[in-house]
């Protein structure tokens, strides 16, 4: 008897739950018919060569990309693309955070992929980070993660992203981005890494104005627009004299 | 007493000025506009005062300085010196402008040359007594020639100027294997498509230039080496320098599409100043001021599965200069 | 203070004066100092605030001689400043980052010397614009201007070398790349390398105590002696001026008194320099090397860029399109050697150049005292002003990718329209200011015969 009263009270928790995540399912394709299938394809197939409304519709399979890869692109804005043809960037986030859930799990049911991550940062040694960015990041989104330049793209700087987006971005490799698995970067170095684009965020600036984090380009602008334009003013006041036009 | 406080008076007036006195001196100038420093009492107070303020942000400075637990100590130092300065300024400045006699004087430019001086020289210079002058400063220019020459000579030892056999040694040579940072060697099947990995050559020196690799791994259906780098691909695993071939900046960004019909193709990228390199096509530039194609280093797979260099790199590391065509690398 | 100070002051003074001469015999020349005249002009100052700014340099520079290690030996980092905790670096950087997290007031001291470096630069450079569009270095002025130009192309070094012996990632960077523009010059670029490095790049483990005594004795010995060579021959032939009234000419020179007038102007300047160096070395971080973590041959970083001194060699670097010229297998000039050492050759061997060439096609001649104001010298402003231009614009090109970053605007096009610019622009530069001086000239002596003619009227009237 009791265990029957188990069995419902599990059946009441669980089934509602079940439902929910079909529901996310469902109501996911129908976002995903929406706002997703011009490029993606049916079923998540991917489109090549596609054109629509006059425009190129093009885009990657999604197959086995796992919830990972649609948490991260619907949560910095990355999809839907902001212009088509562009490089995707960190843009508007078009959706809410229920329809970003539908979406993740209609994506991840679109074949075994890896699930979103839960990075610890805490766990990390941040001058482990240091050290793995300046191996595998620094090239591109420099030193303290303010951003770079490549020829065919712009690397973004990491202020706005979040550990779980740092995580999820090194196993993906948005873009032109390399992609790291588990094997080339553990999980306990993606903490390490994710503790030091936090810390890059506010680092040290024992110095003083931090004027941008990015050396000599700012410097050149304080020594001209503040010290030589005030060093200058005290010439012109030492230069004249009073009493003299 | 009497004597150190006129001294300290005496040293205070030559910093500050004083009224002229009327009385010429013999052999001094009439001035032609003399204005008369203006009596101005207020105007003394406030450098005065500012002094003193500028004493104060000393003291503070050294109290700072003293004050271990204070937070962002190297901001208060340097107000507290910067406004000492500051205040320091300002003091001088009322000075120059309102305690000093401001006289606007007239005075002769020194003369353009003096003839007769310069003809007196050179008469002396003639007058010397030499016969043969045109053959005495000839062995005169020759032995400080040749003086010259030989104290500059032991300069040649800073470095191997003459023999630069050096600048085509690398540390690579066939079976040497490819190691990380910590000196693990790499296994073939641990290098995925789509990334990049950093290898050096096993027991060498991580900083010489020759000794970084860049490893990458492309599906063998993309790859399109020239001839002379024909085979030099492990199954698809590919390794360059990591030294850009235009200034020697380490190339530290791959690039990868993530979406072929769309993206740009893989690539290597140097930081400076953007040179490109392909893969593919054996490290072919594709953009940027590089000279010279990215030295490539031809792989094979070992019995255990490891990774080893095949032989040396194509073609000499690093930046281009007169004889980095001249020859092949050496080990 | 009791008594008739005055007279108490009157007699300490010349007992001062009467030692000082019965010792060294100097009381014509310290009267004749003394009363040394300096023209009123505020642009004058320029010059000497690059010198106090030298002073700055020298005297925290030696403090931080009493920190540094010139060793590039390797050691593993135990320190206060967590994120380097454990990792390899050399004695080198290791001293400069102990300088900047442990030595009290020791950051201070290391960001006020190394602003005084990037002030110092702007400082002379902005004398340098005043000299040459015054036309201040003509005869008999070349030698003073000579020694200058020299003055500059010392220091440009001097300040490359000052932050690379930080040994951080970013002044490593640099330094890999002023030994690609060493082995960029034809027929002895690997040989010159070789020298100076002690072999291929990064060098045997002399190559750091090498930049160390070129960089805390060499260059600085050499600085203060032209310093006080170019100093000398100023005061020899006398400062020039501008004619502001009638009494100026070539003949007699208008300026106040070293003392008691021009003393105060020149000590307030150089509290005013002092002051602006504290400042900035307290309150505004420069060259954090903690954050850019040390040197390695194989790490590089994003957005590297050198001290603004040096901003137009790498825009140069980066326009300049992928080519080394070979003859056969012998490679005569590789890509580098255009930007990295062309370009500052043919600007300096112009600057040099510059008093010869206005002689010789310009029609300059005599011996001046006064100077031009730069819409008086048209040819010539246009012509200085064509180069700055230039120069500014190599400038502007070695931003392209931090605009693209920050802007969104393509860096390959923005290199494409540096191209263009470059040889273009120039020419529509010394058009203009040419066109500028002829205006402002022509509008003075309109400006001129209308007063007289209005002169005229009033008296007829």
């Amino acid at each position: 008897m009791r265990r029957l009263f188990a069995l419902a009270l599990a059946a009441l928790v669980i089934v509602p739950a079940a439902r929910a995540q079909t529901g996310d399912v469902t109501r996911g394709r129908h976002l995903y018919g929406q706002y997703c299938i011009a490029c993606h394809g049916a079923n998540g197939m991917g489109v090549i060569g596609g054109r629509s409304e006059g425009q190129k519709r093009e885009g990657p399979p999604l197959a086995g990309v796992g919830a990972l890869a649609a948490d991260f692109y619907l949560r910095t804005g990355y999809m839907p693309l902001h212009e088509v043809g562009k490089e995707p960037r960190r843009s508007r986030v078009l959706f809410s955070e229920d329809e970003i859930r539908a979406l993740v799990a209609y994506v991840a049911s679109l074949g075994h992929g890896p699930p979103v991550p839960k990075p610890r940062p805490e766990r990390g040694s941040i001058s482990e980070g240091l050290k793995l960015f300046t191996d595998h990041c620094a090239g591109c989104h420099q030193i303290v993660a303010q951003g770079g330049f490549l020829t065919g793209g712009v690397a973004p700087p990491l202020d706005r992203a979040t550990p779980t987006q740092v995580a999820e971005a090194i196993r993906i490799g948005p873009y032109l981005m390399p992609r790291f698995s588990p094997r080339q970067i553990t999980p306990a170095q993606v903490n390490s890494i994710v503790r030091y684009v936090e810390y890059a965020k506010n680092p040290d600036d024992r110095g003083g104005w931090a004027i941008g984090h990015i050396g000599p380009v700012p410097e050149g602008l304080v020594t001209w627009f503040l010290a030589a334009t005030a060093l200058v003013g005290v010439c012109l006041v030492l230069g004249k004299r009073l009493g003299r036009g | 007493m009497g004597r150190a406080r006129a001294f300290l008076v005496a040293a205070a007036v030559l910093l500050v000025g004083r009224r002229r006195k009327r009385r010429l001196r013999p052999g001094e100038r009439e001035p032609i506009v003399a204005v008369p420093a203006p009596k101005s009492p207020d105007a003394e107070l406030v450098a005065i005062g500012l002094l003193f303020a500028a004493a104060a942000c000393g003291i503070a400075f050294v109290v700072i300085y003293v004050l271990d637990r204070l937070p962002a100590q190297t901001q208060l130092l340097g107000l507290a010196l910067g406004l000492a300065f500051v205040f320091l300024t300002a003091a001088l400045t009322v000075t120059a402008k309102w305690l000093v006699p401001n006289e606007e004087l007239e005075d002769d430019y020194p003369e353009h040359e003096h003839p007769e001086e310069q003809e007196r020289i050179a008469q002396v210079v003639e007058e010397s007594g030499l016969t043969r002058r045109k053959l005495f400063a000839l062995a005169l220019g020759a032995a400080g020639g040749s003086i010259g020459l030989a104290l500059l000579t032991p300069v040649a030892s800073l470095g191997p100027a003459l023999h630069l056999a050096r600048f085509y040694l690398t540390p690579w040579r066939r079976g040497t294997r490819l190691v990380n940072e910590q000196g693990e060697p790499y296994r073939a099947d641990e290098i995925e498509e789509g990334s990049f990995y950093t290898a050096f050559a096993e027991g060498a020196d991580k900083e010489g230039l020759a000794s970084s690799i860049v490893v990458v791994r492309l599906p063998r259906n993309e790859l399109e080496l020239p001839p002379e780098n024909a085979g030099f691909d492990a199954r698809g695993i590919l390794a360059f320098s990591k030294i850009c071939t235009h200034a020697g900046c380490a190339i530290a960004l791959y690039r990868k599409p993530m979406f072929a019909p769309t993206d740009p193709q893989p690539a290597l990228i140097c930081p400076c100043h953007y040179s490109t390199f392909e893969p593919a096509t054996g490290g072919k530039v594709i953009f940027g001021p590089a000279g010279r194609k990215l030295p490539m280093l031809p792989l094979t797979i070992d019995a255990q599965g490891f990774l080893r260099a095949k032989g040396n790199f194509d073609s000499p590391v690093g930046p281009s200069w007169w004889g980095v065509r001249m020859k092949k690398p050496t080990s | 203070m009791v008594g008739r100070p005055d007279e108490e002051a009157d007699v300490v003074i010349r007992a001062i004066v009467r030692f000082l001469d019965q010792r060294t015999g100097t009381a014509p020349f310290l009267r004749k100092t003394l009363r040394y005249l300096f023209p009123d002009h505020w642009s004058f100052l320029l010059g000497e605030v690059a010198l106090y700014a030298f002073v700055v340099l020298v005297g925290t520079g030696i403090y931080l001689t009493l920190f540094y290690e010139d060793s590039t030996a390797k050691v593993v980092y135990h320190g206060p400043y967590q994120p380097l905790q454990g990792q390899e670096m050399t004695h080198a950087y290791r001293s400069v980052l102990d300088l900047s997290t442990t030595v009290k007031a020791g950051l201070l001291i290391r960001q006020t010397h190394h602003w005084a470096a990037n002030v110092f630069m702007a400082a002379i450079v902005l004398h340098l614009l005043r000299v040459f569009f015054t036309g201040a270095y003509r005869k008999p002025r070349e030698l003073t201007y000579w020694i200058g130009l020299t003055m500059l192309v010392t220091s440009l070094l001097e300040g490359y070398l000052g932050y690379s012996l930080a040994d951080d990632l970013l002044s490593g960077m640099g330094l890999a790349i002023g030994y690609a523009v060493a082995m960029s010059i034809p027929f002895v670029g690997a040989n010159l390398a070789a020298l100076i490095w002690g072999g291929p790049f990064p060098g045997s483990h002399d190559f750091f105590p090498r930049m160390y005594i070129v960089h805390v004795f060499l260059i600085p010995a050499l600085l203060a002696t032209l310093l006080a060579v170019h100093l000398a021959l100023v005061a020899l032939k006398h400062h020039t001026q501008f004619r502001q009234s009638r009494r100026e000419s070539e003949r007699k020179l208008v300026g106040v008194p070293t003392f008691p007038a021009q003393t105060p102007r020149s000590l307030g300047l150089f509290a005013a320099v002092v002051a602006v160096l504290f400042l900035l070395g307290g309150l505004v971080q420069i060259n954090p090397i903690w954050l850019w973590g040390p040197y390695h041959t194989y790490s590089a970083t994003n957005g590297a860029q050198p001290d603004w001194y040096l901003g137009w060699l790498i825009g140069a670097l980066r326009i300049v399109p992928g080519f080394d010229v070979v003859i056969g297998n012998y490679t005569l000039v590789p890509n580098p050697f255009w930007g990295g050492a062309l370009l500052p050759l043919v600007f300096f061997g112009f600057l040099y150049l510059w008093p010869w060439l206005e002689r010789r096609f310009l029609g300059e001649r005599g011996y001046h005292n006064l100077l031009d104001r730069p819409r008086d010298a048209p040819l010539r402003t246009a012509i200085g002003y064509a180069v700055a231009t230039e120069v500014f614009l190599v400038f502007l090109a070695g931003s392209a990718d931090r605009v693209d970053v920050l802007f969104g605007l393509p860096y390959i096009p923005q290199i494409w329209a540096y191209r263009v610019l470059v040889i273009v622009g120039p020419f529509i530069a010394a058009l203009l200011a040419y066109r500028v001086c002829v205006e402002l000239q022509r509008g003075e002596r309109v400006e001129r015969e209308r007063s007289r003619a209005e002169l005229a009227a009033r008296s007829r009237a």
